[in-house]
C-alpha cells in the first residue's frame, strides 16, 4: 500500500487486507533488543550477580592482597578473571534465570505469537546481552585502569574476540538451560554452577593453589579456559588456541543441544 | 465490513488433538466467517484453548486441517502471525514490563500499528502506562493484554477466556471493546465458560464439550430453536395424556401442578394450550414460553453428550439452517 495509510476511524477499531504486513525486521528487532536490556537491568537481583561480584572481587582483592595471585600483581591477576566472571555472570546466569522466567510466565510464548520470528528474537537477546557486557566490560577496564593503576600488555584485537566467544558460548549454555529445565532449577542451577565455577577455575586466585587434578577440571570447564583466554590476550600473547577452543566447543554444544531441547512454552 | 469475502475466515475440518491418551479435540468440524464473532463455549477442559492455540499456530493438529485466512497456521505462520491478534489465557507478558513500553514494542512489530496513546486511552491504562505489569489490577492487565492483541491492526483476533477473573465492571469494559471490534468487522474468535458472554457477544456460539462439538447456532437460535420450551402452572392432576394428544407435543407434569411441554415458542401452539384450558374451565397461574436461557441448553447438552458417551454412541450435532438439531 502506497502513501498515507488512513487513520482508522476509532482507535480500536482495526484494518482489513489493505494494510502493510511485512515485518518490519529492523525496528522490531531493535525495539525487542531494548526491551530485553531494559529488563536485564531492572531485575536487581541479577545486577548483583553481572555487576556486583565482578566489581566487588576486583576492588576487594586488588585492595587486599589476601589470594595467591601467582607472583603477579593483583590486579593485573584480577582483571582478566574478573571479565570472564562478568561474561559468565550476565550469559550463563542473568540471561538464564531471566529466560527461564519469560519462559514460566508465557512471555515467550507470547512472542511467538507475533510477527518478530525466532532469529529475531534470539538477535535481540544477543544484542542486549552484547550492550550489557559492553558497560560491563568498560566499567572493569575503567576502574582498574584509573584506580588500581592497571595497564594492559595488549590484546587490543585479541581480547575483544576472546569476549565474544565467550559471551555467546555462556549465553548459549543459560539458554539451555533456561529452555528444558523449570525457572525455579535454572535459577538453582545457574548460581550453584557459577560459585563452582568461580572457586575452581583460578578466575578469582591462581589455579596452581588448588589440587592439580581439581585445576585441571576448572581449566576444561568454560569459565576457566575464557580466563586463561584472556590472561593471555591482555598480556599481549595473542590468542590462547586450545583455551579459546575449549570456550567455544561448549558453546557449540550447548547451542547445537539448545536448538533441539528448548521449549518456548511454559 | 469493506473486505468482506464468501471465503470463511476459518475452516476447521476433523481437527483432532491427543495429549498421550487423552483426546482434547475430537474431530472438530468449524467454519467461521469473515467479520464473524465466533464463541467457543464449554466447561474446563473442552478443548477450547486447544482448539484456538491450533488456530494460532501453537499446536499442530494429531489429524484434520486448519486454516485461517486460507494458510496453513504452522506452515505459513510467517504470513498469518502479522494478520492475526491474540490474547493467551494467562497473561504472557513480562512481570517487569510497563503497559505504555510493551505496547511500543508490540507496535514495532508492525508496519502501521495503531497510535498506541490512543490505544492505551481506550483500553484506560493512560494512568498506569507506567506501572509494572505485575503490579496492575487483574482487569488492567486483562485489557492491556487485550489492547496488545489489537495494536497490529490485526484481521482475525484470538481471545481466549478473555474476562476471565474480571469483576462486573471490568468485564463490561472489555465486552465494550469487543463490541466496537464487531462493528469495524473484525473476526474474533473468543474461548469462555460464561453464558452470558457468549449469548451477549457472539454472532454464532459452539458449544463444546470433551473436545466435541454439541451444538453450533447463532444465540437465538440455541436458546429458541428445538432446545425452547414451554412451562406452565396451573391446577395439579391436569390430564397430560389428553393433553398432549390435543396439541401433539410430548407434556409431563414435574412437580405438583408445573406442566412442561417440550416443545418450541410457536403461536399456534400457545393457542390451541389456551383453548384446551378454557375448555375445562382452568385456570393458569404461570406461562414462561420460548426462550429457555443459554445455561439450560448448555447444561442439557452437555449432560446428553455425557450419556451419549456413557452409550457408546458417537455423533457430534450440528446445525442446519435455523433450528438447532441434537444429536439422537
Amino acid at each position: 500500500m502506497s502513501g498515507q495509510p488512513a487513520p482508522p476511524r476509532t482507535p480500536v477499531a482495526t484494518g482489513g487486507a489493505d494494510v502493510d504486513r511485512r515485518l518490519p525486521v529492523v525496528p522490531a528487532v531493535r525495539a525487542q533488543a531494548w526491551m530485553e536490556l531494559k529488563l536485564l537491568v531492572r531485575s536487581g537481583e541479577s545486577l548483583i550477580i553481572t555487576l556486583g561480584i565482578p566489581i566487588g572481587v576486583l576492588v576487594f582483592f586488588s585492595v587486599v592482597d589476601v589470594l595467591p595471585t601467582g607472583g603477579q600483581r593483583a590486579v593485573d591477576f584480577l582483571v582478566p578473571g574478573v571479565l570472564a566472571i562478568s561474561i559468565a555472570g550476565t550469559g550463563l546466569v542473568a540471561v538464564g534465570i531471566q529466560t527461564a522466567f519469560e519462559r514460566k510466565y508465557g512471555a515467550l510464548k507470547r512472542l511467538g505469537g507475533t510477527p518478530l520470528s525466532r532469529g529475531g528474537f534470539l538477535v535481540a537477546k544477543g544484542l542486549a546481552v552484547a550492550a550489557l557486557l559492553g558497560v560491563q566490560a568498560a566499567l572493569v577496564v575503567a576502574l582498574a585502569a584509573g584506580l588500581l593503576d592497571w595497564r594492559p600488555d595488549g590484546g587490543a584485537v585479541a581480547a575483544p574476540l576472546v569476549v565474544i566467544v565467550g559471551a555467546v558460548a555462556f549465553t548459549a549454555l543459560g539458554l539451555l538451560l533456561a529452555g528444558s529445565l523449570r525457572a525455579e532449577a535454572t535459577l538453582a542451577l545457574t548460581n550453584a554452577a557459577f560459585l563452582v565455577l568461580l572457586l575452581i577455575s583460578g578466575v578469582t586466585f591462581d589455579a596452581a593453589a588448588l589440587p592439580d587434578a581439581l585445576a585441571a577440571v576448572g581449566q576444561a570447564l568454560p569459565l576457566g579456559a575464557l580466563g586463561t583466554a584472556l590472561r593471555t590476550a591482555l598480556a599481549g600473547e595473542g590468542l590462547a588456541v586450545a583455551p579459546l577452543a575449549t570456550v567455544a566447543g561448549w558453546g557449540l554444544a550447548a547451542a547445537a543441544l539448545a536448538s533441539r531441547t528448548f521449549r518456548w512454552e511454559p | 465490513m469493506s473486505d468482506a469475502t464468501d471465503r470463511p475466515a476459518i475452516v476447521l475440518r476433523g481437527l483432532t488433538k491427543r495429549y498421550g491418551a487423552a483426546v482434547a479435540v475430537d474431530h472438530l468440524d468449524l467454519d467461521v466467517a469473515s467479520g464473524e464473532t465466533f464463541a467457543l463455549l464449554g466447561p474446563n477442559g473442552a478443548g477450547k484453548t486447544t482448539t484456538v492455540e491450533c488456530l494460532e499456530g501453537y499446536r499442530s493438529p494429531d489429524e484434520g486441517t486448519v486454516r485461517v485466512l486460507g494458510l496453513d497456521p504452522r506452515r505459513d505462520a510467517r504470513r498469518l502471525r502479522p494478520r492475526i491478534g491474540l490474547m493467551l489465557q494467562d497473561g504472557g507478558i513480562y512481570p517487569l514490563a510497563k503497559p505504555g513500553e510493551l505496547l511500543r514494542l508490540f507496535a514495532a512489530f508492525h508496519r502501521e500499528p495503531l497510535p498506541v496513546d490512543d490505544l492505551l486511552e481506550r483500553v484506560g491504562l493512560t494512568a498506569v502506562r507506567r506501572t509494572r505489569y505485575r503490579d496492575l489490577s487483574g482487569g488492567q492487565q486483562q485489557r492491556l493484554s487485550l489492547a496488545l492483541a489489537l495494536v497490529g491492526r490485526p484481521e482475525i483476533v484470538f481471545l481466549d477466556e478473555p474476562t476471565a477473573g474480571l469483576d462486573p465492571a471490568a468485564r463490561r469494559l472489555t465486552w465494550e471493546l469487543i463490541g466496537e471490534l464487531r462493528s469495524a468487522g473484525v473476526t474474533i474468535v473468543l474461548t469462555t465458560h460464561l453464558l452470558d458472554e457468549a449469548e451477549r457477544l457472539a454472532d454464532r456460539v459452539a458449544i463444546v464439550d470433551h473436545g466435541r462439538l454439541v451444538a453450533l447456532g447463532t444465540p437465538d437460535e440455541l436458546t429458541h430453536g428445538d432446545l425452547a420450551q414451554i412451562e406452565f402452572t396451573a391446577r395439579p392432576g391436569l390430564d397430560v395424556d389428553d393433553l398432549a394428544a390435543s396439541l401433539g407435543v410430548a407434556v409431563r407434569e414435574h412437580g405438583a401442578g408445573r406442566y412442561h411441554l417440550d416443545a418450541g415458542n410457536h403461536p399456534a401452539l400457545i393457542a390451541r394450550l389456551a383453548a384446551w384450558l378454557a375448555d375445562r374451565d382452568e385456570r393458569i397461574g404461570k406461562l414462561t414460553a420460548g426462550k429457555r436461557s443459554l445455561e439450560e441448553v448448555f447444561l442439557r447438552l452437555t449432560a446428553e453428550a455425557d450419556h451419549d458417551r456413557d452409550a457408546g454412541s458417537v455423533g457430534p450435532v450440528t446445525t442446519a439452517g435455523s433450528d438447532v438439531e441434537v444429536a439422537p
